[in-house]
This record gives C-alpha cells, sequence and structure tokens, in this order.
C-alpha cells in the first residue's frame, strides 16, 4: 500500500491544473491524474482561443493546456497519464484506483473530470461515427474540402465549429432546435456574416443515412413535424455535454442532471475533504477560465481542510502538555 | 516524438507498410488534432511493449494526403492495421490503452 498523500486531483483541464498549480506551490506535492486519452481536457479539442485572459492575441487551446501543465509540473505536481477506474472517498483516508488496480490513498481528492460530448443517440450514430459524424472539427475538418456538411446545436461550440469548418467546406448548415442561439454575440455576429454558413432554425436531425460513409440527414421541424432531407458528408455533433460524474454515483451528491452538488461558494461537496471544480459542477459558465477560478478554490478549500486536520491532530498532544 | 513509432509517408507506405512482413498498426495524425496528441503516448508504449509482434507507424495526413484518401481517413486518429497488404482493422478516434489492447488483441 503506497503511503497516504496529501491531495490526489482527478482531471486534467483548465480546472485540474489550476488545482495541481495552487496545490504544489502550497507544497501538497499533489498527485494528478491526467486522463488515458483526456489529459488536457476540452481545450485539446480546440483552435483559437481568444476570451482567456492574458493571451491578448489569442492562443491555441493545445498550447494553452501545454503551458498549464508545464507551470503545474515545475512547482512539483506529480502528473499521471492514467485513467481511474475506482474511488472509496467515504472515509478520513480516501483511495483512488488507476487503471492497473494500484491504489492511492489521501486526505484530501479534488474531482475535476470535467464533462464529456452528448450524442444525438440515433441509429447509425455510432456506425458512422469516424464515417462522416464527428465530435471534433478541427481534427475532421480538413478532410471536407469542398463538401457539404452540418453541425447541429445552437452554442458556442457549434458556431465557433461551422466557422472554422467553413474555411474548408462548400457550404456549412447549422442545425438548431429553437429559432434563437445560445452562442455569445460575438460568435453569432461572425457566423451570420459568413456566407457559407446557413442556418435550419427550428430542426432537429431525425435521421442519419449512409453506407458505409454518411450521405444525409432526415430533418424534422419542431413546430410542425415536417420532415426534409439534407445531403450532406459531413455532421459535427456539438449538442453540449454530460458531467463526468459516473465514478462518483454513491458516494458524492450529483443533482438531476448529474453534476456533482457543492456548497456553493465554496468547492466542497458532501463528503467531508472532497472537493469538486470546473464543468463537472458547473451547469452554467463552462469557461476555460470559469473552471481554472473554481479549480483555484478547490486547491484553497482543500489546504484549508488539511491544515484543519493537522491542528486537529495537534490539539491532544497540546492538552497533555497542559 | 523519436521514440519507437517510425514516420511514413506517401511514397514509403508501400515498402513499409503494405510490404511488412509483420503487422504494422499506422496512426493517421496531424499536428493540429489534439486527440492525436493525446493518443500518441499510448501508441509509443503499445510500440515498445509489442514491438516484436506489431510495427507502429505514424502517418502525417497533411503532408501524406493521397495515402489518406485511398484509405477513405476522414477522421483522426483512425488507426488502421495492415496485415500482408490488406487494412483488416480500423479504429477511430484516441482510446485509452487498455481499450485499444482489447482492440488490437489478436495482432499481439
Amino acid at each position: 500500500m503506497s503511503d497516504v498523500r496529501n491531495v490526489i486531483i482527478i482531471g486534467s483541464g483548465p480546472s485540474g491544473y489550476t488545482a495541481a498549480l495552487y496545490t504544489a506551490r502550497a507544497s501538497l506535492k499533489p498527485l494528478v491524474f491526467e486522463g488515458a486519452v483526456t489529459a488536457g481536457g476540452a481545450l485539446m479539442n480546440t483552435t483559437e482561443v481568444e476570451n482567456f485572459p492574458g493571451y491578448r492575441d489569442g492562443i491555441m487551446g493545445p498550447e494553452l493546456m501545454d503551458n498549464m501543465r508545464a507551470q503545474a509540473e515545475r512547482f512539483g505536481a506529480e502528473l499521471v497519464p492514467d485513467d481511474v477506474i475506482a474511488v472509496d472517498l467515504t472515509g478520513d483516508i480516501k483511495t483512488v484506483t488507476d487503471s492497473e488496480g494500484t491504489v492511492h490513498r489521501a486526505r484530501a481528492v479534488i474531482v475535476a473530470t470535467g464533462s464529456q460530448h452528448r450524442k444525438l443517440d440515433l441509429p447509425n450514430e455510432d456506425k458512422l461515427s469516424g464515417r462522416g459524424v464527428s465530435w471534433c472539427a478541427t481534427c475532421d475538418g480538413f478532410f471536407f474540402r469542398d463538401q457539404d456538411i452540418a453541425v447541429v446545436g445552437g452554442g458556442d461550440t457549434a458556431l465557433e465549429e461551422a466557422t472554422f469548418l467553413s474555411r474548408f467546406a462548400k457550404s456549412v448548415t447549422v442545425i438548431h432546435r429553437r429559432n434563437s442561439l445560445r452562442a455569445s454575440k460575438a460568435m453569432q455576429e461572425r457566423a451570420f456574416a459568413d456566407p457559407k454558413i446557413t442556418f435550419a432554425w427550428d430542426s432537429a436531425v431525425e435521421e442519419i443515412h449512409g453506407d458505409p460513409k454518411l450521405s444525409g440527414l432526415t430533418l424534422r421541424d419542431t413546430n410542425t413535424g415536417d420532415l426534409r432531407e439534407l445531403p450532406v458528408t459531413g455532421l459535427f455533433i456539438a449538442i453540449g455535454h454530460d458531467p463526468r460524474t459516473e465514478l462518483f454515483k454513491g458516494q458524492l451528491e450529483l443533482d438531476a442532471e448529474g453534476y456533482l452538488k457543492v456548497e456553493a461558494p465554496s468547492t466542497r461537496t458532501n463528503v467531508p475533504g472532497v472537493f469538486a471544480a470546473g464543468d463537472v459542477v458547473d451547469h452554467t459558465y463552462r469557461q476555460a477560465i470559469t473552471a481554472a477560478g473554481t479549480g483555484c478554490s478547490a486547491a484553497l478549500d482543500a489546504e484549508r481542510y488539511l491544515a484543519a486536520l493537522s491542528d486537529a491532530d495537534e490539539a491532544p498532544a497540546a492538552v497533555v502538555a497542559v | 516524438m523519436a521514440g519507437a513509432t517510425k514516420e511514413v509517408t506517401d511514397a514509403t507506405f508501400d515498402a513499409e507498410v503494405l510490404k511488412s512482413d509483420k503487422p504494422v498498426l499506422v496512426d493517421f495524425w496531424a499536428t493540429w488534432c489534439g486527440p492525436c496528441r493525446q493518443v500518441a503516448p499510448v501508441l509509443e508504449d503499445i510500440a515498445a511493449e509489442h514491438a516484436d509482434k506489431l510495427t507502429v507507424v505514424k502517418l502525417d495526413v497533411d503532408a501524406n494526403q493521397e495515402t489518406a484518401a485511398a484509405y477513405n481517413v476522414i477522421s483522426i486518429p483512425t488507426l488502421n492495421v495492415y496485415k500482408g497488404g490488406e487494412l483488416v482493422k480500423t479504429i477511430t478516434g484516441a482510446r485509452p490503452k487498455a481499450a485499444l489492447l482489447r482492440e488490437l488483441a489478436e495482432y499481439l
């Protein structure tokens, strides 16, 4: 059995790396499970990040994450590119099991597991994944040069993907269930001004067609129920994210949508010594900077919790001395 | 990264992949693909640990569009296994090491 650490951080987006940076600078020697193929988090799938303060000319998402990682490592964070497959958070000493079955122990755990892409849950979606259906415009956009493609979704991610994809594609149709967008004004203006982007308002994807590659979609009008065909060779799905909380079910309190509950404005979960930060908690903002911000809060909360524990340990000795 | 995986190109694909005696896993990737960067260390590990059974190579789709197009690669990372000159397995998207090892079990 390994020694008991001060703190283990699960997750490695802006939130996990910021928590790692702060706890490392506080000499808590954090152990960070970055995820086997998810290290760096959602920003690894983005291109230019224009709204992270301090980078006045913007920075590429993967580069920003490399910087955060290196900064945490510089102060002694121990970074492990592995997944956590089990946790036991209920006792004073928490255990975290990695993919090889090794059990790690710590007094405090910071959960920053973020979120994962939501699926449409349609037949053919998995079968055509990688054959025209994609969740990563920056990865796959390049292959759709001069083709007609579609993006489904109405938030910032959908519009960012649509404007990115219009560089390559012949046309980009944004499919959205309502007739107005959730995306920021800046993103909307950019998309509306783009001559290659058109909008299919009040529309939902009803069916995905193609064998062996994607050939088209059936769209349903969300008001009238009318169906129509949209021939496309690419479909990029950007309908939002679900929190990654599978590991914590039955141990940490989740809300109805599966997000971890914290005693806001702190990052304390319902279990003492367990803190949560970033998109796994956040329904509302879901930005790199807000994730980094709550990652910092979680580190400070964990630091205080550990300090209180060691005070409590010393207290009986003090009584004896008197 | 100079490690257990080697770069192949449109020009060397035939000799290094199709004519190889051993099965070859080709990682179709690009510098701008985040998930490709995330899965790269996993492939390095697999290459190092299973060098006797499987050769692992990387093909940059930006610089080698002919091969990517010939095999209908439209999503990266795509991991194709070739055996005796034939494409025998396609995995699209980054996976954790354990999941990749399971998918590749018959070639290891």
